[in-house]
């Protein structure tokens, strides 16, 4: 693949350095490539002995890797981010309309904007949700949505992650990093600030709280230290304060939850959790699951404890259901989307699946319900068997499946083994929904470190850099 | 705090301790083998070490022979034995991991790198430096993992719960230590306060760090019943009875919760008893059947502790 077609985040097409990097620019060419070797040597060995890690599935219980960080920051400025900012709360505000909607009147399937089937066959479609009232009116409390840039530099949102997105201790940790490092820099620059988001989230919880509940205990609840976000777990909660449960902490009694402390049981009225629906409640969901806790469904549609995210809001953010957003903000709001949609086929209709039958060598094809970048075919750096093999697969369930144009991720210089060199980088910033819709200036950067690969996931070699908002 | 966290706490403090127990009882035992007896003496001996830690049973499931090569690869390596010191290490860790949040990062890095040598220790390392130094190898790095422990953790209910769980265990340890040599027959044609004898009591003393102290004490001979004192009895010895129960209750009462009381009226009166006991008495009634019920009453307590505060032993 030829890089020059791809938006460049430091140089536009005639190679000057856009304004926003022009002085960080000057300080990287003064400095000698030893001292960033140097730096980025100090940075492991910190996120090392700090014990920022995550766990690899697949691999011996309990193995540990750092994920890469990467020591150039990305930059937006101010006016970009605006415009950012504004899509992404447009977008956050319609899908929690839409939750909201579906597990109660179904106006937009009533008014034939989205196929029924589509949405009340869907596996996230939870009818145990349905006409239960949930506090506010929140069900994805939490969003990470992810961001490319594509074209001439333009956003496209290509997920909502609604269901118990992660990488937003990397944000704080990357910031910290940099601060640490490079102090001068922030001299130079007026850097939005981050370090609020812990804040903000327990207010957040907080302002969700079941009724009644003027002074609400939160806590954070995790699968356990081997999953691979334990570290963010531990990290959120101690940021905030709160208890890190698990579920085995935890039991329900009369439609309030409690949990097992030093001094006898304590009442829970939000649960922060970062465990997927179908392992939180054995009676409700899958019974085999021992990280959850029996009856917390109950309890929760009987209104006694918060649940964030909320059970059952993995409908909206389903690749399936993900080409009707903009569908949704016309729907619910009256207006027409900030953000871009990536164009997406929907293998399930006929004249999609054989489209992309015909044009599977230019197109990415992803799983519906897939995550981690595990079952997808990049087709530009596929080969022909791989082609061929993911055909077979695609006629035989084409419903399983989606496709997107590959698009032209944009580029950001990165300090690899080269020296420094371009890689392809997304955005997932963090939006907050409680009281208000809120979010901090700034997000996740990952970069897909090996050279021309698009796939940007931690657990595909990706890495992460800390994200710059500029402040006007 | 969340029961867990003092859960994992307690244990990750067991274990370490454990692991640093295990390694001096079997110290004993080594050390015993280098004087002269036969070899029955010295299988029985090694022996003895698997029944007073009970696992006998577990022992034969991997082993046919009583060996002193059998024994310690069951008692230092062997993964099935819940109680190798492999797999005392390596739950100390992995408790410490689930509460790492909960640790200073001193402590934590301490209890990770430990069991990250122990993990990359093989046996053929284990011949090469030999058992005696691999024991204090593990008494080092439990030496180190208390000093930490004490030199940065708050003071708070977390310290508590973890001192509650290395004087506990080390309670029910110097209790089987002591029993070691009741298990232990002398050598056909020795007699009780001979030669043998005094090697196999000052042998156990040392395997407690005691020898100097008893020379400190007592200015006198090495008799079985002011050993006995020493490591029951004596509240200024560290490792003896009386210490770890004066530790044990008073680190009870600073986490004392409403369905406690029982628990620690146990615990106290057990110190007591401990405290004011004559090693005459002692002796009378037979020193082995004592340290059977203490055994008893330390299992039992570590059983309301788990039941009052922690997750309840199912």
């Amino acid at each position: 693949m030829i890089t020059k077609n791809f938006y460049n985040e430091m140089t536009d097409e005639a190679g000057r350095i856009r304004p926003h990097y022009a002085s960080y620019a000057n300080w990287l060419s003064e400095m000698p490539e030893e001292r960033l070797s140097q730096k980025r040597a100090e940075a492991d060995a910190l996120f090392h002995r700090y014990g920022i890690t995550f766990a690899v599935y697949g691999e011996n219980a309990g193995t540990e890797r750092l994920i890469p960080f990467d020591i150039i920051p990305r930059i937006i400025p101010a006016d970009e981010w605006k415009t950012l900012a504004a899509g992404l709360r447009q977008r956050v505000k319609a899908l929690n309309l839409f939750i909201g909607d579906i597990y109660h009147e179904q106006n937009i399937l009533k008014a034939g904007h989205i196929p029924a089937e589509q949405v009340l066959n869907n596996a996230q479609y939870r009818k145990v949700m349905q006409g239960i009232d949930v506090a506010r009116d929140i069900y994805a409390h939490i969003a990470g949505v992810d961001l490319v840039r594509a074209g001439a530099g333009e956003y496209y949102v290509l997920e909502d992650n609604l269901r118990v997105p992660s990488g937003v201790s990397y944000m704080l940790e990357n910031r910290k990093m940099m601060m640490r490092l490079f102090p001068r820099l922030f001299s130079r620059y007026k850097v939005a600030p981050v370090d609020r988001y812990p804040d903000m989230l327990l207010n957040m919880l907080r302002s969700v709280a079941p009724t009644g509940v003027t002074d609400p205990t939160v806590v954070v609840m995790t699968p356990g230290a081997y999953n691979s976000a334990y570290f963010e777990h531990a990290f959120l909660a101690q940021q905030m304060g709160v208890e890190l449960v698990e579920g085995q902490d935890m039991f329900v009694k009369d439609d309030h939850v409690y949990m097992r402390t030093t001094q006898g049981p304590q009442r829970v009225d939000v649960i922060y959790r970062r465990v997927d629906d179908d392992f939180i409640d054995p009676l409700a969901f899958r019974p085999d699951s021992v990280l959850g806790v029996p009856g917390l469904l109950r309890a929760y549609q009987a209104g006694g404890v918060t649940v964030t995210n909320a059970i059952g809001g993995g409908v909206a953010d389903d690749k399936s259901i993900y080409p009707y957003v903009p569908e949704m903000i016309r729907f619910y709001l009256g207006e027409e989307p900030i953000l871009h949609n990536v164009p997406t086929s929907m293998c399930r209709k006929k004249e999609d699946l054989a489209y992309v039958l015909d044009h599977l060598s230019e197109l990415v094809v992803k799983e519906v319900h897939g995550s981690g970048g595990y079952g997808m075919l990049v087709g530009p750096a596929a080969s022909k068997d791989e082609i061929e093999t993911f055909r077979k697969i695609l006629i035989q369930h084409p419903e399983r499946y989606i496709a997107q144009p590959t698009l032209a991720l944009s580029n950001c210089p990165t300090f690899v083994e080269s020296g420094i060199a371009p890689r392809h980088i997304d955005l997932r910033p963090f939006v907050l929904s409680g009281e208000e819709i809120q979010l901090v200036a700034g997000g996740l950067t990952r970069v897909a470190l090996r050279e021309g690969s698009l796939v940007v996931n931690s657990s595909q070699g990706g890495g992460t850099k800390d994200t710059w908002v500029l402040e006007a | 705090m969340l029961s867990r966290t003092a859960d994992h706490l307690y244990w990750m403090a067991r274990y370490m301790e454990r692991a640093e127990n295990i390694a001096r009882m079997l110290d004993v035992n080594h050390r015993m083998s280098m004087m002269p007896q036969s070899q029955i003496q010295e299988d029985q001996a090694w022996g003895a070490t698997l029944r007073i830690m009970g696992l006998e049973g577990a022992f034969h499931e991997r082993f046919a022979d009583i060996t002193p090569d059998n024994v310690l690869e069951f008692m230092i390596f062997d993964d099935t034995n819940p109680s190798s010191i492999r797999n005392c290490l390596r739950a100390a860790r992995e408790n410490g991991h689930a509460v790492r949040g909960t640790l200073t990062s001193e402590l934590w890095e301490t209890t990770n790198a430990t069991w990250l040598r122990m993990r990359d220790f093989s046996r053929e390392q284990f011949f090469d430096v030999g058992a005696g130094e691999f024991f204090e190898w593990v008494k080092y790095r439990s030496h180190l993992s208390r000093g930490v422990t004490i030199g940065t953790m708050l003071q708070d209910e977390s310290l508590r719960f973890i001192r509650i769980g290395t004087f506990l265990e080390r309670a029910d340890n110097t209790a089987r230590i002591l029993d070691v040599k009741y298990q232990i027959l002398l050598p056909a044609g020795e007699a009780e306060g001979g030669a043998a004898d005094y090697y196999q009591w000052s042998a156990l003393l040392r395997s407690v760090s005691a020898f100097e102290v008893y020379r400190k004490v007592y200015r006198d001979l090495i008799t079985p019943a002011r050993v006995a004192e020493l490591l029951l009895l004596r509240a200024d010895m560290p490792r003896s009875l009386a210490r770890c129960m004066k530790e044990v209750y008073a680190n009870l009462q600073g986490v004392s919760n409403a369905q406690s009381a029982e628990t620690e009226r146990q615990a106290g009166e057990l110190e007591a008893q401990l405290r004011f006991g004559r090693i005459e008495d002692i002796v009378r009634g037979g020193l082995h059947s004592y340290t059977m019920r203490l055994l008893d009453r330390v299992q039992s307590l570590g059983n309301r502790i788990a039941d009052d505060f922690l997750v309840p032993v199912s």
